[in-house]
């Protein structure tokens, strides 16, 4: 009976999304008010109508209702519950309809607080928002339907993936598909914009605080993406430039320059056309990287032969929207008024530069994900791209990148002062000079280009703070003045900084723990001593336990640094009988801000166990600078929300402080 | 500057960063990637030595032997030909006799493959697609004898 009621759901928002997907265009086309207000209350029905539907499958995976198909295959009724109802977007078809789900809010954000919206976009974005969301209502209904159930129910099911029966997985996705879908409110603008053949700043300032929040939940879904990654595969690396992390970075990285384009269209109304192609491009790599991820062509090509219709399905929904889209933009974008004026070295310039590295970036990142699929192809040759290839492409260019940031915040609009900045920004760069010296001093040993690394680090972290300094008169003004201007100064202004800050963060984490992590990898019997960077482990021997669902073998270690006792830690690998596979948990001590890592191999009978024990120096910074870059988001995002409701006119807003 | 000479400098710039990363993508292509190769391939095209590849098959029976500080050797066969493994390390937990697995490494003069990584499959369902394929090749491939096997 549930899992019907989460069908027929499903289907009435599939009947919600054509009506918002029809009548609102004929009402803008028409100036028929009511026609284009019926898409605020269809958006809000078919929120109502997902939401039922996603409602009625978690219901049956609680329940472990294994005459549910995609139950059966993912869920055991011994799981804990958070697994249980994680299960629910742990596989295809669930995680379409999460998908739908989260787009269906996104609709009935804009239905409900855009009531300063001109009402032919709303009723224009909304109904390109249901086109979206009819395409994925009909590819789950005719080719995943989560629903389907099994004649003979099973008794019991066949597990979740034990690889995802992890915390930081359960909730991985739900923060990826935010940060996905949440770009479609770009596209959805932007084909608005391209329909209505008008757009302006307060286009921009309506646009902006979506992509910002989905670039936030983005943000912090790949930085867990990695961080489970480095737990859980047992070898301690954060990132593989695997196919499926690239889906997710490549959205990243066009929808951080699409951030940045929207301001240069905002305060300036200039790149407008660049933005909306922008946009396109965003939302087009998140279709790409929901589709390919889920569907398995990423890892290989046969996976559409497997079950042709859905393979085509997907293809026919990208070519209609990356197709469509772009050919809508070539077709509409000349009517697109020219903007502002600008000269080369200017904050619009410094904006322009920023996107044409990252967009340059992405491509690299696009190349050496699809290239072997590609080669496969057509010429049947297996070859792999890994971390070597994107070191020395996308390397380059992002390190370009990471240096003329602190330049950017500290031009000036229109025409900027190059050598000025630079002389601004003497003391980020001596700091990071003598950032140089000191990695030098106390790590020589390694790659000679680490210390430059870490340098480069320090200099962007110490420009992030050197233009905030100047903006609040830090050096010269009286306190209180200081004070009046740091609460003055707009909010968007600090979340610059802190993301730039954040971003320096992570560099500093990936080149100290990429260069001078150490590692031993190594067979102990019970009570011998390992020692790595000044850390002695005693192996105290194996023991057995029981989880829910697994059984584990855990191996115990006592830590000492020199002589002192400072903890213990403790590797297991847990066994799921239902699928025959065994996970890795990596013990985890944090010291400082690096980590000492512990993964446990082979084990055998008198005891022997075969470890890895890593001692990572810094790395937490990687996620940390992550969640730095993401509050940065939401500083900025708090200083726009005042804005939202009320687009002030152009000419007001440039009386504001330039962010 | 006027408007059109704006646009010049940023269109050249934009084919400048074009062309850059052009040339580090294909400077990359030449340097950095690693071909995939079954047994079979590898003992027809007699591989230079010293060029780094992977390679896939089936963990041959009876081949594995285990020495000291984590030492380990074994054969892959796709069916066809034998390819002797040397590797040092920790193999993931589902490294069994006549079970998938692909080897990164290099293959050395005497015949040798020395990896530096070894992946087997995730779990009893999967079988590495590059397995699978070499499988084919050689016509050891049973189709439906493990169902799904190449999803």
């Amino acid at each position: 009976m549930i899992p019907e009621l989460g069908h027929y759901a499903l289907v009435l928002a599939l009947a919600m999304g054509l009506i918002q997907s029809i009548a609102p265009v004929i009402g803008a086309r028409r100036g028929d008010s009511a026609l284009m207000a019926l898409a605020i209350s269809t958006a809000l029905m078919q929120f109502g109508f997902v939401a039922l539907s996603f409602v009625a499958l978690t219901a049956c995976y609680v329940a472990s209702d294994f005459s549910v198909a995609t139950v059966f295959e993912n869920s055991h009724s011994q799981m804990p519950l958070i697994y249980k109802i994680s299960s629910v977007w742990g596989n295809h078809e669930g995680s379409m309809l999460l998908w739908v789900l989260i787009l269906s809010v996104f609709g009935t954000g804009v239905a409900v607080f855009g009531r300063n919206l001109p009402s032919t976009l709303k009723a224009l974005v909304l109904a390109v928002q249901s086109w979206i969301a009819c395409a994925f209502y009909l590819f789950i209904l005719l080719t995943s339907n989560p629903f389907l159930r099994i004649a003979n129910p099973p008794f019991e099911g066949r597990d979740l993936n034990p690889i995802l029966q992890d915390p930081g997985l359960a909730i991985h996705p739900p923060l990826l598909y935010l940060g996905y879908v949440g770009f479609s409110m770009a596209f959805s603008f932007a084909i608005a914009a391209l329909i209505e053949g008008r757009i302006d700043a307060a286009w921009a300032r309506w646009v902006r605080p979506w992509t910002l929040a989905a670039w936030m939940f983005l943000t912090l879904g790949i930085a867990m993406g990695s961080y489970w990654a480095y737990y859980t595969l047992g070898w301690g690396g954060f990132w593989f430039w695997d196919p499926v992390e690239n889906a997710s970075l490549m959205p990243w990285l066009a929808g951080t320059a699409l951030l940045h384009s929207a301001v240069v269209m905002e305060k300036r109304n200039a790149l407008k056309v660049w933005t909306i192609l922008l946009a396109i491009l965003t939302f087009s790599l998140s279709l790409v990287g929901t589709f390919l991820v889920r569907s398995g062509v990423l890892t290989s090509v046969h996976a559409f032969a497997n079950d042709p219709r859905r393979g085509i399905f997907i293809l026919a929904v990208l070519v209609l929207f990356i197709g469509g889209g772009l050919t809508l933009f070539a077709w509409r974008a000349p009517v697109l008024k020219q903007g502002g004026l600008f000269a080369p070295v200017s904050r619009e310039g410094a904006l322009v530069f920023n996107n044409l590295f990252l967009t340059t970036a992405c491509l690299t990142v696009l190349i050496g994900t699809l290239y072997p699929l590609a080669l496969e192809s057509l010429t049947s040759e297996k070859i792999t791209v890994g971390g070597p290839f994107f070191n020395l492409t996308f390397g380059p260019l992002f390190i370009a990148l990471i240096f003329a940031m602190p330049f950017g915040p500290l031009l000036a609009w229109k025409r900027g002062d190059l050598l000025g900045a630079a002389q601004r920004l003497m003391t980020a760069f001596g700091g990071g000079l003598v950032a140089v010296a000191a990695a030098y001093a106390i790590e020589g040993h390694g790659s000679v280009l680490a210390p430059f690394g870490v340098g480069l680090a320090f200099y962007v972290m110490l420009g992030a703070l050197v233009d905030l300094a100047e903006r609040i008169g830090l050096l010269g003004a009286p306190f209180a003045t200081v004070l009046a201007r740091a609460a003055g100064l707009p909010r968007s202004a600090w979340g610059t900084a802190v993301a730039h800050f954040g971003l320096a963060v992570t560099l500093l984490g990936i080149v100290c723990a990429g260069t001078w992590g150490t590692e031993r990898i190594i067979a102990v019997k019970p009570s011998e001593v390992v020692s790595l960077s000044g850390y002695n482990l005693t192996y105290d021997g194996l023991a057995q336990r029981r989880g829910p669902n697994y059984s584990v073998i855990v191996a115990n270690f006592t830590v000492r640094k020199g002589d002192t006792e400072i903890g213990t830690m403790e590797p297991s690998k847990r066994s799921f009988a239902s699928r025959g596979m065994t996970t890795n948990e990596a013990a985890l001590m944090i010291r400082g801000f690096g980590q000492l890592y512990l993964s446990l191999g082979d084990t055998k009978e008198d005891g022997t166990a075969a470890i890895r024990l890593y001692y990572k120096p810094m790395v937490l910074l990687i996620w940390i600078g992550a969640v730095i870059m993401m509050l940065g988001g939401a500083l900025s995002l708090s200083d726009r929300r005042l804005r939202v409701g009320a687009p002030k006119p152009a000419a007001k807003a440039a009386l504001q402080p330039a962010e | 500057m006027t408007r059109k000479q704006r646009r010049l400098v940023l269109i050249g710039s934009s084919l400048g960063v074009l062309a850059v990363a052009v040339a580090l993508v294909l400077s990359a292509m030449r340097s950095s990637i690693v071909f995939f190769q079954s047994p079979t391939d590898v003992v027809e095209h007699r591989l230079a030595p010293g060029a780094r590849i992977r390679i896939g098959g089936l963990v041959k029976p009876g081949s594995i032997a285990r020495g000291d500080n984590l030492r380990i050797r074994f054969e892959v066969t796709d069916g066809k030909s034998d390819i002797p493994v040397q590797y040092q390390g920790i193999v993931p937990d589902l490294f069994r006799e006549g079970q998938g697995v692909v080897a990164e490494g290099k293959l050395e003069s005497g015949g040798m493959f020395v990896a530096d990584t070894v992946l087997a499959k995730h779990d009893e369902r999967y079988m590495p697609k590059e397995v699978v394929d070499a499988l084919k090749k050689s016509g050891r491939w049973q189709e439906g004898a493990t169902a799904g096997a190449a999803k």
